[in-house]
């Protein structure tokens, strides 16, 4: 499954969340301002709120609950100046 | 919309599946919301992929998917109404409020309510936890399940509780690298509840075979862990333990931890629901009668988001407060099926009370938890400052050290940091636990982004 992390080209697998399929690929989500703390998730439940991330898109989702589609755009090294 | 009562079910696991099934075979047609784009909840979710499941100890995938199949043939059928990937954000008494897949925000109004939230591992802030690589245990138990994937190459598990165990267990079973499991509880604590945990046979002899699972692999197993530490600078690079037989570092990658399970309440306590201070779990419960009802009328709670029983039970707790919601409906309820369950429950109940006296939390971590520790993860509070604000303030209620530091009102909304920021303004201020209280809810329970109202707005327009 193609997706892009800041814009460059990587893949996933069919049934990995966003969080897994980023986590086969970094060791982190990249911070997610205000807080400079680099995250990769907690609790892997949806409930502990520690993995949300940007989309290029604008929107944010939660990266543990949400699966991975083709063609997401997310953004991790953004550290949010351009909100 | 079914004619009559409308009843709807919060949560897809397995007590709200159980309760659905109860109400649906009754011909009320609930309504079934549930966060995950697939029924199971958390302990019976659905595994990715093809293939056959891994043989783990404890681990019966049949009874999951039984449950699943049930509910999603129902939801088939028309016979109850499921809204998967739906978030309920705010609640009253007869109206919710809930982020769906289309990502739109819509409201429906309820006659009847049973939640099954589900629960959260309880956690103790200690340094480095929030390093990247420090999973609950409950975190590492769904990637091992449902993601089929490690947290890491080399996981050290730590906390207390059968769950640190049965994870542990399975994560050897399935050929990964455990290096330890560190326990803060004792041996002698365990066989003391013996006893009481006799009260489930089936249970003792898992926790036999998670035993003698880890010993097969040669996992050290410490007990009476007496303080701990995540180290590493930008991820986990190893765990430092005090031992009782003094300091002991681990070479890992990956910690799992966690100190057993709390409900959660947020939804309940949105509703201004009567909760209790449990101090045996040292925990804040909801108010329940044996079947679930809670003291306001129409609304049930069942499952782990109400007494931490595990899934067995929250699937009879589940059958349970839909046949109690039948009884208040003035329906006629099968009396036998209705004690056995109780007789059954009280029995679950009985053995979740030994396994909390043989896995106690360990209280003296938390109240000696650093100044410099961060506690409230989400807003990056530490101990320091919820001390010195406490202290500078007289706050006396943790809601109001909250107002002063902004510990748990972050994103989580105080899930993970509650309990240890009571204990620690408790110890500042020099009172009992339960006096200063537990962090409210506040709607939206869950991150709401911003674009999901504006839809909302136009779908009303």
């Amino acid at each position: 499954m193609p997706f892009t992390i800041d814009g460059i080209a990587v893949t996933g697998l069919e049934g990995d969340t966003l969080l897994s399929a980023i986590l086969a690929i970094r060791p982190d989500l990249g911070a997610l301002a205000p807080d400079p703390r680099r995250r990769a998730g907690f609790c892997l439940i949806g409930a502990c709120q520690d993995c949300w991330v940007r989309l290029a898109d604008g929107g944010r989702v939660q990266a543990c609950t949400t699966p991975l589609v083709a063609g997401l755009a997310v953004l991790l090294e953004d550290d949010g100046e351009r909100w | 919309m079914s004619a009559g009562a409308t009843i709807v079910v919060v949560g897809a696991g397995p007590a709200g599946m159980a309760a659905a099934r109860v109400l649906a075979e009754e011909g009320l047609r609930p309504m079934v919301l549930d966060k995950a784009a697939r029924p199971g909840g958390q302990v019976w979710r659905e595994p990715v992929g093809e293939g056959e499941e891994p043989s783990l100890p404890g681990h019966d995938p049949s009874q999951a998917r039984r449950a699943r199949t049930a509910f999603l043939e129902l939801a088939r059928d028309g016979r109850l109404d499921w809204y998967p990937s739906t978030t309920v954000v705010d609640l009253t008494r007869d109206r919710l409020w809930a982020l769906g897949a289309s990502g739109a925000v819509d409201s429906t109004g309820f006659d009847r309510l049973i939640l099954c939230p589900g629960a959260i591992e309880r956690i103790l802030p200690v340094p480095g936890w929030t390093l990247p690589g420090v999973y609950t245990s409950g975190g590492a138990r769904t990637a091992l399940e449902s993601l089929r994937c490690f947290v890491g190459r080399r996981i050290a598990f730590v906390g207390t509780g059968p769950l640190l165990y049965l994870v542990a267990a399975r994560h050897v079973a399935a050929g990964a690298s455990v290096v330890a499991v560190a326990d803060t509880a004792r041996l002698h604590q365990a066989l003391a509840a013996l006893p009481g945990l006799a009260a489930d046979r089936s249970g003792l002899a898992l926790a036999a075979r998670c035993l003698a699972a880890l010993r097969r692999a040669v996992v050290p197993i410490l007990r009476g862990v007496r303080a701990f530490a995540v180290e590493g600078r930008h991820r986990v690079e190893g765990l430092r333990l005090e031992t009782r037989a003094g300091p002991r570092e681990l070479d890992c990658d990956a910690v799992a931890f966690g100190f057993g399970l709390v409900p959660q309440l947020q939804l309940l306590d949105l509703l201004d629901a009567p909760f209790r201070f449990d101090p045996e779990s040292e925990s804040w419960l909801p108010e329940l009668d044996r079947a679930g009802r809670t003291p306001l009328p129409g609304v049930y709670v069942a499952g782990d988001g109400g007494r931490i029983r595990g899934a067995r039970a929250a699937e009879l707790a589940g059958e349970r407060a839909a046949l109690a919601l039948l009884e208040d409906l003035g329906r006629p309820v099968d009396g036998p099926r209705v004690a056995r369950l109780d007789r059954e429950l009280e029995r679950q109940s009985r053995f979740a009370r030994a396994l909390g006296r043989a896995f106690p939390f360990p209280r003296a971590l938390e109240e000696a938890i650093a100044d410099d520790t961060v506690v409230c993860r989400c807003e990056g509070v530490t101990a320091a400052a919820l001390r010195a604000a406490s202290r500078a303030f007289d706050a006396d209620e943790i809601n109001r050290a909250k107002a002063l530091t902004r510990c748990g009102m972050g994103r989580c909304q105080g899930r993970l940091c509650g309990p240890s920021a009571a204990r620690i303004l408790a110890g500042a201020r020099g009172l009992d636990l339960a006096s200063v209280g537990r962090l409210r809810a506040q709607p939206p329970v869950e991150p709401l982004p911003a674009r999901a109202r504006r839809v909302e707005e136009e779908t009303a327009a």
